[in-house]
């Protein structure tokens, strides 16, 4: 599905005066939401960023419906959308917006609950690697070796890979996001409110106040990680893996950037030894090479 | 109209089938699970048009709820005893979002260790959380306050969640006949669903984004004089169920025998049916004892109970569950209305049938003996509390 930039809607869904951070990728990735599904979208938030962002009632900074919801809830909060939809002639698709804490921590048995009734839905994790929202704290999402307020001295567990574990409920379509491509992660969003059943995009979100850049330079550290191949973008339909551009370039080695281009970059990486970068490299080679067992 | 022998499980089914419900989230848990399984069979056997989510627990199942009903679903769930409380976050949010569904509770000990057996602790323990909380006697009483809870909850002047509780295997898993009433009396009776917004509308609202303190205190008081006006509602609910039916529950509270009682006996559930029996033999032998059984716990019935003390030389309070460290939970609701009385009453709490601890006739008449012997020797003696822990 191709997608042109002019051909996309100039409606603002994050209005200014939201209360994010400087830099904030969940900002961008929320418009991006908006320019792919209008507002058609039902969001349901979960505690996490997105909860502040939209900042105090009586107002709201985000131009969509958007149903704040307990922390671990969300995910069941819009099967229950999902499936009352046919019988109440509800117009809308329910998107969950959930960070990596509420998706691959708390609200994982949710996630895991609805993904296995095929609810009709849109499940987006929205990815900083940790919980940003109450000062950084690690999640399970947490790369090795990364410094969070809960691991001064560096993350000693590697990631788990959550989109493969979504593949591998059998959902209609999973696929991976970056905040960096945008018309990648629009078309995909477009793609999966097609598609009947349970939609899982996993949006990477790379977080200036938690992984210690600057803020004007999130698109950059986003584009980075794919350019290294710490980030793989492909999508997924009847359980089938594909490549997504750019990344099936990446799928050569030699083409992708140095590691160190992207961790140089963080302070949150800034105490890695050789041996912990050999380690982060091995990660990433081994995540490459599972990945394509499910091409 | 047609009766039925029923387990007081497939009353709240037979319930819900006629309340027009369009979702049902189902879990089991004992000694709920024969509620979703009648559930599931009537779905499956297209006698009702809800749709029935399977889902993965207790916390998903009111989840789940909450969501179709923001987007204007009548929704049903039920529960017990570890299933209440894990799903007791939701609880909170239910209510705090002014959403109207029903939920049961088949009321169970909380563990460890296990016990699947009835007390109230788990039911009680929802207290503060916003919802309308009835507690039924019988089987019938399961199916017409099922019934009558939609109503109460989707009543403007109300906007807030409602469950109905009963007891364990006592109520769940015995059957009595229950009066079905027909399809058409119930459609009248229950008007379309209301609510006071709805999410999935064309309307691009916001559901519980970050607040400053006064909004949610004022959100909070909101909440409870919604709860005083339920009174009135409940009230009104039970006199036009009446009409219909011919059942009335004496709204919040009943009072049986208690008018011109010297001793009134003060509980909640199954085992008021037990009291009643006891007071009416304690009656014959010249002892003026009455009930007043507490059917809805919230809101609290303060007018009813302050009304039939006022004439009283001792309450005795009947508890199934406890606050550990301090009362029974009726018990502690009692005392702070005593206060302001013009007459000097006596109050003793029991904490009895715990854990399904059997409590017989004659142990409830023999507590009911010693209180009001221990009143006429000692003249005032003040509030006490006891346990009784089995024979």
């Amino acid at each position: 599905m191709s997608i042109k930039i002019q051909g996309l809607s100039r409606d603002n869904y994050v209005l200014p005066g939201h209360t994010a951070c400087p830099g904030c990728p969940e900002t961008l990735g929320l418009r991006y939401v908006g320019m792919a599904l209008g507002k058609d979208s039902i969001i349901v938030v979960p505690a996490g960023c997105s909860t502040i962002i939209q900042g105090t009632l009586p107002k709201s900074s985000i131009a969509m419906r958007v149903i704040n919801v307990p922390f671990a809830s969300s995910a069941s909060v819009a099967s229950g959308i999902a499936n009352v939809k046919e019988i109440l002639k509800i117009g809308g698709i329910p998107v969950v917006w959930a960070g990596d804490g509420a998706t691959a921590d708390i609200g994982f048995a949710s996630l895991s609950g609805s993904a296995e009734r095929n609810d009709d839905l849109i499940y987006i994790c929205v990815d900083n690697e940790a919980y940003m929202n109450t000062g950084i704290q690690r999640s399970s999402l947490t790369p090795y070796g990364a410094w969070t307020s809960t691991t001064v001295t560096g993350k000693r567990e590697d990631r788990k890979e959550v989109p493969l574990i979504m593949l591998l409920h059998k959902i209609p379509y999973t696929a991976t996001a970056s905040i960096a491509f945008p018309l990648d992660f629009i078309s995909k969003l477009r793609k999966a409110a097609t598609i009947r059943g349970f939609k899982y995009i996993h949006l990477h979100a790379p977080c200036p106040t938690g992984w210690r850049f600057d803020p004007s330079k999130t698109v950059e550290v986003a584009k980075l990680a794919v350019e290294v191949g710490a980030w793989i973008l492909f999508e997924a339909e009847q359980h089938k893996l594909r490549l997504t551009p750019p990344s099936n370039i990446y799928l050569d080695k030699h083409k992708r950037k140095h590691i160190k281009d992207y961790i140089s970059v963080q302070g949150r990486f800034k105490d890695l030894s050789e041996d912990d970068l050999r380690r982060f490299e091995d990660f990433i080679n081994n995540t490459w090479e599972l990945l394509l067992k499910f091409t | 109209m047609v009766t039925k022998v029923l387990t007081g499980n497939y009353a709240v089914a037979e319930a819900v089938r006629l309340s027009n419900v369009d979702l049902i989230t189902a879990y089991p848990i004992t000694p709920q699970t024969t509620i979703v399984e009648r559930l599931s069979e009537f779905v499956d056997m297209k006698l009702i048009k809800a749709r029935l989510m399977r889902v993965e627990s207790e916390f998903a199942a009111l989840a789940a709820a909450y969501g179709a009903a923001l987007c204007g679903a009548r929704a049903f769930t039920a529960t017990s005893s570890h299933g209440l409380l894990f799903a007791h976050e939701m609880l909170w949010w239910v209510a705090g979002s002014r959403v109207p569904m029903v939920l049961a509770v088949v009321t169970r000990t909380v563990g460890p260790p296990w016990n699947i057996w009835s007390e109230h602790t788990d039911f009680m323990g929802q207290r503060d959380c916003g919802w309308l909380m009835a507690l039924a006697e019988n089987n019938q009483e399961i199916l017409d306050t099922t019934i009558q809870l939609y109503r109460i909850t989707e009543d403007e002047e109300v906007y807030l969640p409602g469950m109905l509780g009963f007891d364990g295997f006592l109520l769940s898993h015995t059957s009595e006949p229950v009066d079905i009433p027909d399809e058409d009396v119930i459609k009248s009776f229950l008007k379309p669903r209301s609510q006071p917004y709805n999410m999935c509308s064309d309307n691009i609202l916001t559901m519980g984004n970050l607040s400053n303190a006064e909004d949610v205190a004022t959100m909070r008081y909101d909440i409870h004089k919604s709860m005083e006006n339920a009174k009135e509602v409940i009230k009104e609910v039970d006199r036009e169920y009446e009409k219909l039916t011919g059942r009335s529950y004496g709204g919040l509270t009943e009072c049986y025998r208690c008018d011109d009682s010297k001793y009134l006996i003060v509980a909640m559930g199954g085992w008021v049916g037990t009291m009643k029996d006891v007071c009416d033999e304690l009656r014959s032998n010249g002892y003026d004892v009455g009930v007043l059984k507490v059917r809805f716990f919230r809101p609290f019935p303060e007018e009813d109970l302050t009304k039939a003390m006022s004439s009283v030389k001792g309450v005795l309070v009947f508890d199934k569950s406890v606050s550990l460290g301090s009362l029974g939970h009726i018990h502690s609701e009692v005392l702070a209305r005593t206060y302001g009385l013009s007459n000097k009453v006596v109050v003793r709490g029991v904490i009895a049938g715990l854990a399904g601890v059997d409590v017989n006739p004659n142990d409830i008449r023999g507590i009911i003996l010693k209180f009001i012997g221990d009143v006429e020797e000692g003249g005032y003696i003040g509030n006490t509390s006891e346990w009784f822990l089995g024979r």
